[in-house]
């Protein structure tokens, strides 16, 4: 569904993506792994073309969506949960799912966003800047997923979320891939997280991928190895 | 200063200078409306907002010599199509400017400032060259005119009302769509975080164009507002561009109650104090009082509470 070749991101002169190649199917969950400041950011915000890229295709499906404009690659099918969450703070929690409407056309929050999220639907009238971490991530993936994407990304889901909901929230993820046959990437340093959804592991380390691996046949010291300091 | 009058004659002429007040109280919440959206919402100080009003004004002028001339038996509804006009003419010269000069400065937010005052330099020339130095005035068709006869001593002029009947109406559909239209939520995701507005699918570049287009549309039906009280000249504008970012700025500059609770309280001030003490005096107070209340409330009198 997603397709990388070849991807080379730079901010200005310094190069960070050195020419990244990736697949991922429908209905697949690839975690990508690093230590910070290998690129896993870069990576996200290239996809969603809020970082331009310097070379290289990003296609979804077949169609190429490389050069096109955030909210075009939205409307291709991109959707992004960024690091940190970034509700929009005096917006109310219905409001800020509407945001994601826009590609739609629709102009009424679908049911199932609050079947799936259904703390969302009793603080629908609250404040988005009010809620707390857990809930504004839940927010954050709600806005993305009214979109209909085909690709889901998410840049670091976990950091600062306490544990209880890091598991709900893996649940959750995984609920959303089986019901609509999303592809899913997430960008990840808690290896227990990533081992819990992914189907594969991604690991990237100064730029270029230098590991990766299926779910099923992974060797965990080795992974943890790439992230430890 | 109060001897020389009788309670009664103080009676009125608090009555009157309050009517007075809501007239400048409708051209200020008029021009502030359209610069709260630029200002508050996108953050662009617009030094030329008071001359799209006056663009506005000579529009809403020469529809009026256009119907005497060839339509006079609509005259008396010229009004309302000069408005209209108005509003389309200060909206794409608006929307023109955003996509000339504005759009390269969101980065730069006080760099708009030098911009937009250059650029109010230049429309006053435009102005002073193609429709002439003198000011002009247009005629009011004769439903508008005279006043209404409340008591002995108390009056309060027709055009009066009816433009401050315009302004609720005006005011009210500004808050509509900001509120519960689509256009609006958008205008308000992409102030709180433009570059996650267009990761949501938004696109920025044109709910930036139209929101500048509608903000200079509205500062338009405030010039066509303003012919009925004052006579259009090139630099008119100039007068109300300071008083309207004091109405901005002292009501908060994101909140729509705010501006509306600003432009009352600091028109019916000046136009209480103006008829007891001299015109600069009222000004003095007014900016004195203001001063001081935003030194105890720098975010002006309305903000919105949320978690940082």
């Amino acid at each position: 569904m997603l397709n990388v070749e070849n991807l080379h991101v730079a901010y200005g002169q310094s190069e960070v993506l050195h020419g990244l190649d990736f697949k991922v199917r429908p209905d697949e969950i690839v975690a990508i792994m690093g230590r910070n400041g290998m690129g896993k950011t870069t990576l996200m915000k290239s996809l969603m073309g809020l970082v331009p890229t310097k070379s290289g295709t990003v296609r979804v499906g077949d169609g190429e969506i490389t050069n096109l404009k955030s909210h075009e690659r939205v409307a291709r099918g991109m959707a992004f949960v960024p690091q940190g969450r970034m509700i929009f703070g005096t917006m109310t929690v219905e409001e800020n799912i509407k945001t994601g409407l826009t590609v739609t056309g629709e102009s009424a929050v679908p049911g199932e966003l609050y079947e799936i999220f259904p703390v969302l639907l009793e603080m629908k009238h609250r404040r988005g800047g009010n809620l707390s971490g857990g809930q504004q991530q839940q927010l954050a993936i709600a806005r993305a997923l009214a979109s209909k994407p085909k690709v889901l990304l998410l840049d670091e889901p976990t950091e600062g979320i306490q544990p209880s909901i890091i598991k709900d929230m893996a649940r959750t993820l995984k609920r959303i891939r089986d019901e609509r046959g999303l592809s899913i990437v997430v960008s990840e340093q808690v290896l227990s997280f990533a081992l819990d959804i992914a189907d594969r592991v991604l690991v990237i380390e100064n730029g270029e991928i230098v590991h990766e691996e299926n779910r099923a046949t992974i060797d965990e010291a080795k992974v943890a190895s790439f992230l430890s300091v | 200063m109060f001897d020389s009058y009788s309670i009664s004659e103080l009676g009125s002429i608090f009555v009157m200078q309050g009517f007075a007040g809501l007239i400048l109280f409708s051209v200020y919440l008029l021009m502030a409306l359209g610069l709260a959206i630029i200002f508050g919402q996108m953050g662009v100080i617009n030094m030329a907002h008071g001359e799209f009003m006056i663009l506005g004004a000579y529009v809403t002028y020469f529809t009026s010599q256009a119907f005497q001339h060839f339509l006079p038996a609509l005259f008396p509804a010229y009004f309302f199509v000069a408005m209209a006009l108005a509003f389309v003419a200060s909206g794409t010269l608006g929307m023109i400017v955003e996509w000339g000069l504005i759009r390269h400065l969101y980065k730069r937010p006080l760099d708009t400032l030098l911009a937009t005052w250059g650029l109010s330099l230049i429309l006053q020339q435009v102005y002073r060259s193609v429709f002439g130095p003198r000011e002009v005035g247009v005629e009011l068709p004769a439903w508008m005119m005279g006043s209404l006869k409340l008591t002995d001593t108390i009056e309060v002029q027709i055009n009066g009302l009816f433009v401050m009947t315009l302004t609720v109406i005006i005011t009210a559909v500004v808050a509509v769509m900001m509120f519960r239209s689509r256009w609006g939520m958008q205008v308000r995701a992409v102030v709180l975080n433009r570059m996650m507005a267009s990761a949501v699918g938004i696109n920025t570049e044109r709910v930036d164009r139209l929101t500048f287009g509608i903000g200079c549309g509205i500062a338009g039906v405030a010039g066509s507002a303003f012919t009925m009280i004052g006579s259009t000249g090139p630099t008119a504008g100039q007068l109300y561009i300071v008083d309207t970012f004091l109405v901005v700025v002292f009501g908060g500059a994101q909140s729509l109650i705010g501006t509306i609770l600003s432009a009352l309280s600091i028109s019916q001030t000046q136009s209480t104090l103006e008829f007891f003490l001299s015109g600069s005096i009222a000004k003095v107070i007014t900016l004195l009082g203001v001063v001081g209340i935003l030194m105890l409330r720098p975010q002006g009198l309305f903000t919105l509470k949320v978690r940082r």
